[in-house]
């Protein structure tokens, strides 16, 4: 069959699926709308939760920043998989047991406060926007190129497809489908990636064929990885570090607070039937998480010396990549590289104009390399390969047949919807419960409350598909932020609301909008004021990464810490919270007397 | 001796498993995958240098131990000190 044909029927039916999960989850209370009614087994709940968190850049963008990052790819790895520890021991079961929707709304109870409870509805609308942005831009993407459609239309029919099964079926909806979306998306990642491992190690698990040796020598597969990208002016896979190693630790450690205080996965354990389902489930998403995120390092790698084997001859060979011959002629390339030449997202420029590919690092420090390219009559880097085709053209790569790619095709799709839709349910349930409810009406019934939740939600979907149809040109700067805000803001101020009995409400406030003013400061200083280009500000601050070589993605860990430090200071100053606050901290601590979440205030 | 069953006590044992907790979370990521990955490099793990595979794959399987870990030890300590849920 046709590869267009293939990839339409696979797409087609896992939209056909989510539709008829819509249809079946219909939400009739805001129980079922805000928290699937509190009757998710933790299993299913933890699927749900994986397909919330891997996005589309888990799905498309993660192994191709690995290939390129090699050893320091590791932080997305451990950044985006260690916070689920912190969620697990020291958020979950706790906001589970406080039992209501939102996350704003325990810390405007905790800190009896709506001011406070207003600020982290902010926090949670910048964090939960900037990240969705991403998300529809990814939708757009992936359908342009597996449809056939304009990005445009990609983005509308997404759009279509979320509001069908999010507006209508509410969190009970949005779980099932997830559900639904986790299994696309991750026989979509694990399968070519089988494939691949047998074809280079000879082991079906690519996270044992990593370790393995490289079929048809001697060496092990990353030994011969990390002489031949050094040997070519790269640096060594293995070893090779962003920046420095503080920055390695400070960005790994702000993946891992800004997981933990991301809005729309800590609402997923608002969905468990209890206190010790929370627990267990933060694990259970964990799991399947990890059967993405530890194939993911075997994807890059691979693929990477997938590719340096593709071009240059010698790799598989040995001998001198250096050598004329080695390098292959532009002439005899693949099929695959033809189809993404027409992308753009892969690119061959003929430098010498000997009609072949030479692929290396022509900016390299080492001198080696340098001595044998020129030595080699090598004017530059010929090659250029945009990371995000790692995934995507990895079946074609390693030769695979149609419907593996088509599966690929749904899988990007089922993790860039799985995702938006979360998101869009964070924002609702902060526009719905914890603004229109919670400040400007609280008396409003449940029956207008759903309408107005349904409402937000759209509203949400037409704001973000706009966003993504008219992306604000900062797509790399904005998850940073959305991380850099989750950490610096909301997640010590809820840690602080259950672990320190005596912390009341100005030090929360406090410490909220210092970490994040001082985290907003940073990135901004980079990246511009709201990433309006040209309004950087660099030199205030003494130039780029100037606060210990601390790049702005890895800044949100010391927010974090600005935000603990000045709420405990203000907190020593000003009198501490009311006694039934401090009871009210007593119960939350404890898993007895759980009950089923409820918006009651 | 009586043992204390008071919610102090209670929140004294929790705070304790947690300590231990984040001590190995600690150590498995930040330690092993990033501080001493050069020494931990010189050792081999099959085809992996063990820094590195820290970093790449060992980290994520301690942390899936480690809040399966977690939430069993807390259905202990809940019973223990009588406050689980029925």
């Amino acid at each position: 069959m046709e590869l267009q044909t293939t990839i339409y029927i696979f797409v087609g039916l896992s939209f056909a699926l989510y539709l008829g999960i819509a249809v079946w989850a219909r939400a009739g209370s805001t129980s079922e709308f805000y928290a699937a009614g509190g009757s998710v087994h933790p299993i299913t709940n933890g699927m749900a939760t994986a397909a919330d968190w891997m996005s589309a850049a888990s799905f498309i963008s993660m192994a191709g920043l690995i290939a390129n990052m090699g050893y320091g790819g590791g932080l997305f790895l451990m950044g985006w998989t260690g916070g689920y520890v912190l969620l697990a021991m020291l958020l979950a079961p706790y906001l589970r047991k406080f039992g209501k929707f939102t996350v704003p709304q325990f810390i405007g109870d905790r800190f009896y406060s709506k001011s406070a409870s207003t600020i982290a509805v902010m926090c949670l609308l910048v964090a939960s926007l900037t990240y969705i942005i991403g998300q529809m831009t990814g939708v757009g993407i992936a359908f342009a190129r597996f449809l056939g459609v304009s990005s445009d239309t990609g983005i509308y029919v997404g759009m279509a497809i979320v509001f069908a099964y999010a507006v209508f079926g509410g969190m009970k909806g949005i779980t099932y489908t997830q559900v639904a979306q986790y299994i696309v998306l991750i026989l979509a990642y694990t399968v070519p990636a089988v494939f691949i491992s047998l074809q280079l190690a000879g082991n079906p698990f690519p996270q044992l064929g990593l370790g393995g040796t490289y079929t048809g020598t001697d060496m092990s597969l990353l030994a011969k990885l990390d002489q031949v990208v050094t040997d070519l002016g790269f640096g060594k896979y293995t070893t090779q570090l962003p920046g420095s190693t503080l920055n390695m630790f400070m960005y790994t450690m702000s993946l891992m607070i800004g997981t933990a205080g991301l809005p729309h996965v800590i609402m997923r354990f608002f969905t468990v039937p209890s206190v010790k389902d929370a627990r267990s489930s933060a694990g259970w998403a964990l799991i399947f998480i990890a059967i993405l995120y530890t194939t993911a390092p075997a994807v890059g790698a691979m693929a990477k010396l997938n590719l340096h084997a593709t071009v240059n001859t010698a790799v598989k060979a040995g001998g001198d990549l250096y050598a004329p011959e080695a390098s292959i002629k532009n002439e005899d390339r693949p099929d695959w590289m033809k189809r993404w030449e027409k992308t753009g997202l892969l690119k061959f420029t003929d430098k010498n104009g000997d009609g072949r590919i030479q692929y290396y690092n022509d900016k390299t420090k080492n001198e080696v390399a340098k001595g044998k390219a020129e030595a080699a009559g090598w004017k530059g880097n010929e090659l250029d390969v945009n990371a995000d085709i790692i995934v995507l053209a990895n079946p074609e790569i390693a030769l695979l047949p149609n419907w593996v790619i088509a599966l690929v095709a749904a899988g990007g799709l089922a993790a860039a919807l799985s995702t938006a839709a979360g998101l869009l349910m964070a924002i609702s349930s902060a526009v719905s419960h914890d603004l229109i409810k919670g400040v400007f009406n609280p008396n409003i019934s449940e029956k207008n409350e759903l309408l107005a939740g349904k409402v937000s939600m759209a509203v949400a979907i037409v704001v973000a598909g706009y966003l993504g149809l008219n992306p604000p040109g900062f797509a790399a700067g904005t998850v940073a932020l959305a991380f850099g805000i989750a950490a610096s803001s909301l997640f010590p101020a809820i840690m602080m609301g259950i672990f320190s009995k005596k912390m009341n409400k100005e030090g929360a406030m406090a410490g909220m909008l210092a970490g994040l003013f001082f985290t907003l400061f940073y990135v901004f200083a980079h990246k511009g004021v709201f990433f309006i280009k040209g309004t950087e500000y660099l030199g205030l601050i003494g130039g780029a990464n100037s606060f210990f070589g601390i790049t702005p993605e890895a800044i949100g860990a010391v927010g974090a810490l600005v935000n603990f430090a000045v709420a405990f200071l203000v907190d020593k100053v000003t009198k501490e919270p009311p006694e039934h606050i401090q009871a009210m901290v007593e119960a939350v601590r404890i898993p007895r007397g759980s009950k089923t979440v409820t918006g009651a205030h | 001796m009586k043992e204390d069953k008071s919610s102090h006590a209670y929140w004294n044992a929790t705070l304790g498993l947690l300590t231990k907790i984040l001590i190995v979370w600690f150590a498995v990521s930040f330690g092993a995958g990033i501080l001493f990955v050069d020494v931990l490099n010189n050792i081999k793990l099959g085809g992996y240098p063990l820094g590195f595979w820290f970093a790449h794959q060992g980290s994520i399987y301690i942390f899936i131990a480690l809040i399966f870990y977690y939430a069993k030890k807390m259905g202990d300590i809940d019973r223990q000190f009588d406050v689980h849920e029925d």
